[in-house]
């Protein structure tokens, strides 16, 4: 069963995405944002709005710092035209005068510019916070998080390397774009008030400078892609020596791997110094523009200063506002290209926060089940995915409470979606499931949650300690009441061999205890849950016997008094159980007691037969 | 109870001499002592740098001679700009009237300056960049054939994501500073010259400079000093940020069925705003910083003019050298930064050096003999004499990750192997039955030489591994883990993995054999469909069969199989088990088995507990003979039986031995060691 295509394309963000048909991310089937850089900005800034408080501020602060970048060029001018040509020689009163306006002035201009820079990276920094947080919430509520696991790492990166990506940006190139827009503006008012002859001049030299700019930049942007792309396959070669380990050298596989590592990385290398080649081109292309520019300057300035147009301090002011120029344009490309990812990266994790959750809370106005052991019914449930097979097939069951159910068939019989459906993961493409016979999904999450726990095969814990993984379903919970559910559930000896009881660290997913132990304190977990319906999902994976003899004997009294629905890969869960429902191709074909069906001919029997030969 | 307890004193280093140097080019000097990593990091930085301009001499030395051509010609430009003050704008303004060798001459030096600093940077920045990707790429594959190198207990003790990160964050970390390492040498050969121009055109306004640029080199240290921890820490933060993410995703069925998202979302907020914080606080620092910085060649700018006129008025200078003063600071301002840049990248590279050093140093490799078995199709006769194994705990008693750079030898070590004699026939079939950490997998390793024995011996037809050649074991036994790792490649080479003379017919004979022909027929491309992140996933019975096919399809004359078939169906396990014995080629088969079914299959059972093995014969016979068996493969039906009895609570009741480490950390089970 591959990844289910879920979300949703009716959903009001849908218009702000402009004309054309939805696209999806082939491989998270989550919304493609397809707006434009612009449209992009502002939905992110709607999301974010700490991103536009005091805006205008920070503007102003930031025209007044980047006028500063003048105050040399008109300084030199000044005194070249006014100081130098005073009555006897050089006028030093009007010299330090002019001195001690300017040195005030930057003083003004340099805290102006420390407030702005403070107020961007707090702004930039506050809404991408907010960004994370709300992209992280929401990804909790998309159910491909629950179907497809293969391509968790890829969400993971939405909140964590696609905003990062803005971040660096804000922190770097967007600070310097903005100051490099504001240097060009009050460099170009400058030149403009001194001569606007000179300042066409001027432009039209930098001006294919600034084409040359974009389109370097785009090869750059596609340099960029290959260099990402061979470093991910350089990686991946290198990943295998590590994670490999163990196959390379059962098998004497070493001389295939080292190939593949001189490849990729040299191709690796490769990319990378074409990509810095493009990278650093600008540069000497710019210096040759300016020295361009400032011939033309000093030929036309001296031109139009014969002809009375211009001062002598002018054209030098000119020659010093020529850097304010051309600087930016040797960062441009750079610049350019991080906005660029940080823009791809902004789209990408707008996409996740479109895609409307296919399994929507109720909420405030849901029901709330009362307490109690649940009833349980299937009416008329079929299920399909999008455009893939019916995997569930007009499923009519009605489980009465207290009943302990086991539910058995092969792969892809149909037991998995029917227990997705039971715990609300998945809803229905038609007919309905209730619970004490109201409609699933009228029910609010947080009276559902309470009621229904579901133990999934792979027992996952976090990385902290024993107590804490149990607390996970009731964070009020003392240790005195967890040490209650552990000996309730008779794995007082278990919890006493351990040393450090409660306090274990359990490792990352904790791979410090081993799978049977996981197993068990995940039904520790769903007891102290408390629910009225449990549901698990039986583990495949072997463990040793004597684990298993107390996962048997925790099972067993976790579901007593409880309305209990497991998928059985073990004989025993089915033998143990009060009913057995059996599966195949989506639909119930058996129901009844194990004594009932075993001997009967059909699918029960038949399942039962190549267990007794493969286990007993 | 021997097995299970961890002791320092059996420490003891696999005593191997420190590997050879990895490849040409490749410097694996000693890393110095870690002691403070702030201490003395320029000097240890530069001596990192020394090693890469002593292995791209010649790249360093074109991208220097570039960065001083830049340079000089920097310094020239203002020389140039005073000069057409004096001799050409300020006369043609004066006189109204200019003459046409003036400004062809102006024209031809200011063009002369632009193509000299395009030459400069150019050369500059790409041999910069070379040199530095050129070091990256030499590290990496050093680093990388060094892994496949190393024995696989040492990659046993460091886990996955530090052994990846090493081989690329950290060798870049090292060889950052490169980029800007010759624009630095480039600026102070600029210092070098502007100060010499400054002083010969007018010492006293060279004094404005001598006081202006320390400050500003001073500036610069004093904010990398500051803000390099504050950025490591927001690093140290975005993995934190990231981290909290990837297990919450992991565990999003759980979280989602318990009904925890909020908290969840709360936890990863508080990551989230400490991660804000953090990044904030380096902002401010630069918020502050930057301005000054940019500020105070200015301030000096305005200094000179003042001093300038005084100069000017009594005659002392031209308007055409103060001009050139005055231009000469606006230039310096930038390459002045390139230290800080270099300063910044520092403690980084050093960090990353180490631990890339850390890993080339590491000893350990296998020697192997030039000894080869005979080359028939027979079943091997196998047997380990006295075999003892441990291996150093790969978490530290608190239960945390050790540290790449923290090999250290006193590590706590754990006994596994405790004097395993076995001897198995050619062609027979024997199951390894025993409790978990009993150390059955462990065994299977130490057969395969993945590992060796700390002491005993294992041999194949009667010759001690150690003395056969490099690749005769893989070409005669193969080993099938529980989990097995999948390329990111085609079917057809995840199966061959190399392996000469496999065609299509022998891969599918294989593919069949293990059960696996039908899903793979079905793939989109069958032999050719791609495997891994990028293809097509399988499910774990799915990729066990892969394994075993791998195996098979090499005809070992020696099989072991590591539980390898716990995830496959009960049904499809006993079809594949049948299929291999019904094999005319009668290999010797070892296989660690839970399931009876699979156990029944074998020959002969050895029992192993405690590191031993305490008991061999036929599963009936060890049934009556052993204990330990006995409540093991049937603990199981008493279980069952019990719970049908009625729904009595089971006795506690001591079975066979369950190990479990006093520092309650890590288990003992190397399973989970050789399927990372």
């Amino acid at each position: 069963m591959s990844a289910p295509t879920q979300a949703r394309t009716d959903d009001s963000s849908e218009q702000a995405a402009g004309a054309g048909r939805p696209e999806r991310d082939p491989v998270l089937s989550l919304h493609q944002n397809q707006d434009t850089a612009l449209g992009t900005i502002r939905r992110g800034l709607q999301l974010s709005p700490e991103f536009a408080r005091g805006l205008w501020l920070t503007l102003l602060f930031a025209l007044v710092a980047t006028a500063g970048k003048v105050i040399v060029p008109v300084a030199v001018q000044q005194i070249i035209d006014n100081g130098l040509t005073g009555e006897g020689g050089p006028d030093l009163g009007f010299v330090a005068r002019m001195v001690a306006v300017c040195a005030g002035l930057l003083v003004v201009t340099m805290f102006c510019s420390y407030l702005m820079n403070l107020r961007l990276y707090r702004a930039t920094e506050s809404g991408l916070a907010t960004l994370r947080r709300k992209a992280f919430r929401h990804v909790h509520d998309l159910s491909v998080l629950t179907q497809n696991s293969e391509r968790k790492g890829a969400l993971v990166s939405r909140v964590t390397g696609d905003v990062d990506q803005i971040s660096t940006f804000m922190q770097w190139g967007g600070l310097l774009l903005l100051v490099s827009t504001g240097q060009l503006l009050v460099a170009t008012t400058l030149m403009a008030v001194y001569s606007w002859q000179l300042t066409l001049v001027v432009w039209i030299c930098v001006l294919p400078l600034f084409f040359g700019v974009r389109w370097l930049q785009k090869l750059l942007s596609r340099a960029y892609l290959t260099v990402r792309e061979r470093t991910g396959d350089m990686l991946g070669a290198i990943g295998e020596t590590v994670m490999g380990a163990a196959v390379i050298r059962a098998h004497g596989t070493e001389e295939r791997t080292a190939g593949r590592i001189d490849t990729t990385v040299l191709a690796t290398r490769r990319a990378q110094v074409k990509a810095q080649r493009l990278s650093m081109a600008v540069s000497p292309f710019a210096e040759i523009v300016a020295a361009l520019g400032n011939v033309a300057v000093v030929l036309v300035g001296v031109w139009l200063g014969i002809a009375g147009d211009l001062t002598a301090g002018q054209l030098i002011a000119f020659l010093f506002l020529m850097t304010l120029f051309i600087q930016p344009m040797m960062m441009a490309t750079e610049i350019f290209n991080e906005a660029q990812n940080a823009i791809a990266g902004w789209r990408r994790v707008l996409g996740v926060l479109d895609t409307a959750p296919d399994i929507a809370d109720p909420g405030e106005a849901g029901r709330v089940l009362p307490r109690g052991p649940v009833r349980v019914g299937f009416d008329r449930v079929t299920y399909s995915y999008p455009e893939g097979p019916v995997v569930l097939d007009d499923v009519d069951v009605e489980i009465t409470p207290g009943t302990r159910v086991a539910v058995v068939g092969e792969t892809g019989s149909g037991k998995t979606t029917f227990v997705k459906l039971l715990t609300r993961l998945m809803d229905p493409a038609s007919g309905t499931v209730s619970l004490d016979e109201v409609d699933l999904r009228e029910v609010s999450f947080s009276s559902l949650r309470s009621r229904v726990v579901m133990v999934p095969q792979e027992g996952f814990l976090f990385d902290s300690s024993l107590g804490d993984n149990i607390r996970f379903a009731r964070p009020e919970s003392t240790d005195a009441e967890l040490e209650t559910a552990v000996n309730e559930l008779g794995l007082s000896d278990w919890l006493g061999s351990l040393a450090h009881g409660l306090d274990t660290p359990v490792g990352q997913r904790g791979e410090s205890l081993s799978a049977g132990e996981r197993q068990l304190v995940a039904l520790v977990r769903a007891y102290v849950a408390d629910p009225d319906l449990l549901v698990l999902d039986e583990a495949t994976s072997a463990v040793d016997p004597h684990t298993e003899v107390r996962i048997q004997r925790a099972l067993d009294r976790l579901t007593r008094g409880r309305t209990s629905v497991a998928i059985a890969h073990r004989l025993s869960t089915a033998e143990a159980a009060d009913r057995v429902l059996v599966f195949d191709d989506g639909r119930i074909v058996q129901s009844g007691s194990h004594d009932e069906l075993v001997d009967r001919p059909g699918v029960y029997a038949d399942l039962y037969a190549s267990w007794i030969r493969s286990s007993a | 109870m021997a097995q299970g307890t961890t002791t320092a004193d059996q420490a003891k280093r696999e005593g191997d001499p420190p590997g050879e140097p990895a490849a040409e080019g490749v410097d694996t000097s000693t890393p110095d002592q870690v002691t403070d990593p702030h201490k003395g990091v320029f000097a240890r930085g530069m001596r990192v740098l020394g090693v890469a301009a002593r292995t791209e001499p010649w790249i360093f030395l074109a991208a220097v001679a570039g960065a001083m051509l830049h340079a000089g010609v920097t310094v020239g430009s203002a020389s140039v700009l005073g000069y057409l003050t004096d001799n050409t704008i300020l006369p043609a303004f004066s006189a109204g009237e200019t003459t046409a060798a003036a400004l062809v001459a102006a024209a031809a030096l200011l063009m002369a300056v632009g193509l000299g600093k395009a030459v400069g940077l150019a050369l500059r920045r790409l041999l910069a960049g070379l040199m530095q990707f050129r070091m990256q790429a030499r590290y990496r594959r050093a680093v990388a054939r060094k892994y496949l190198e190393l024995p696989l207990s040492w990659h046993h003790r460091h886990p996955t994501g530090q052994l990846l990160s090493n081989a690329n964050a950290d060798v870049e970390a090292a060889w950052q500073p490169l980029a800007p390492l010759p624009m630095a040498v480039g600026s102070v050969f600029m210092l070098v010259i502007a100060s010499i121009a400054m002083v010969v055109t007018d010492p006293v306004l060279a004094l404005v400079a001598f006081v202006v640029f320390p400050i500003l080199a001073a500036a610069n240290v004093v904010f990398q000093r500051r803000v390099s921890p504050m950025a490591s820490r927001a690093q140290a933060l975005r993995a934190e940020v990231s981290g909290v993410a990837h297990e919450s995703f992991d565990g999003a069925l759980v979280v989602k069925t318990l009904g925890r998202e909020d908290t969840e979302t709360e936890r990863f907020t508080r990551s989230a705003h400490r991660l804000r914080d953090a990044l904030i606080q380096v902002g401010r620092m630069r918020s502050i910083f930057d301005p000054f910085t940019e500020a105070l060649p200015n301030f000096g700018v305005l200094a000179v003019l003042l001093l300038g006129m005084w100069r000017l008025s009594t005659g002392a200078i031209e308007p055409g050298e103060l001009v050139q003063i005055a231009f000469l600071f606006t230039l310096l301002a930038l390459p002045i930064r390139s230290f800080g840049w270099i300063l910044g990248d520092l403690p980084r590279s050093v960090v990353g050096w180490d631990r890339v050093q850390s890993v080339l140093n590491s000893g350990g490799t296998m020697e192997h003999g030039d000894r080869t078995l005979e080359p028939t199709e027979r079943g091997l006769a196998l047997s380990a004499r006295d075999v003892t194994f441990s291996y150093a705990d790969a978490y530290d008693a608190d239960g945390g990750v050790r540290d790449l750079l923290d090999d250290t030898v006193t590590g706590a070590r754990t006994t596994v192997l405790n004097g395993v004699d076995l001897d198995i026939a050619p062609g027979r079939t024997v199951a390894l039955v025993g409790p978990t950490g009993s150390g059955k997998s462990t065994l299977t390793t130490v057969l395969m030489r993945l590992v060796d024995p700390e002491s005993g011996a294992v041999s194949y037809d009667g010759v001690d591994l150690r003395d056969l050649a490099r690749d005769q074991i893989p070409s005669h036994a193969a080993l099938v883990p529980q989990g097995t790792f999948v390329f990111e490649d085609s079917v057809r080479d995840n199966i061959a993995l190399g392996a000469a003379g496999v065609d299509d017919a022998q891969i599918w004979a294989a593919l069949r054999l293990a059960r696996a022909d039908g899903f793979i027929a079905e793939l989109d491309g069958g032999l050719d469909a791609r495997l891994g992140e990028k293809g097509t996933t399988l499910s774990g019975g799915q990729r066990q069969r892969l394994a075993l096919a791998r195996a098979i399809v090499r005809r070992p004359r020696l099989l072991i199989m590591d539980d390898a078939t716990s995830a496959v169906d009960p049904q499809i396990e006993a079809q594949i088990l049948a299929g291999l014995r019904e094999r005319d080629d009668a290999a010797t088969v070892v296989v660690v088995a839970y399931r009876r079914a699979t156990i029944e299959l074998a020959d002969e059972v050895l029992y192993m507990e405690g590191g031993r093995v305490l008991a061999r014969g036929s599963h009936t016979e060890l049934l009556s003979t052993s204990s330990g068996y006995n409540r093991l493969v049937t603990a199981y039906e008493r279980a069952s039986a019990e719970n049908e009895a009625e729904r009595a609570p089971i006795p506690e009741e001591p079975g066979p031995a369950e190990p479990r480490l006093p520092t309650g950390g890590h288990s003992t089970d190397a399973a989970e060691e050789t399927s990372r």
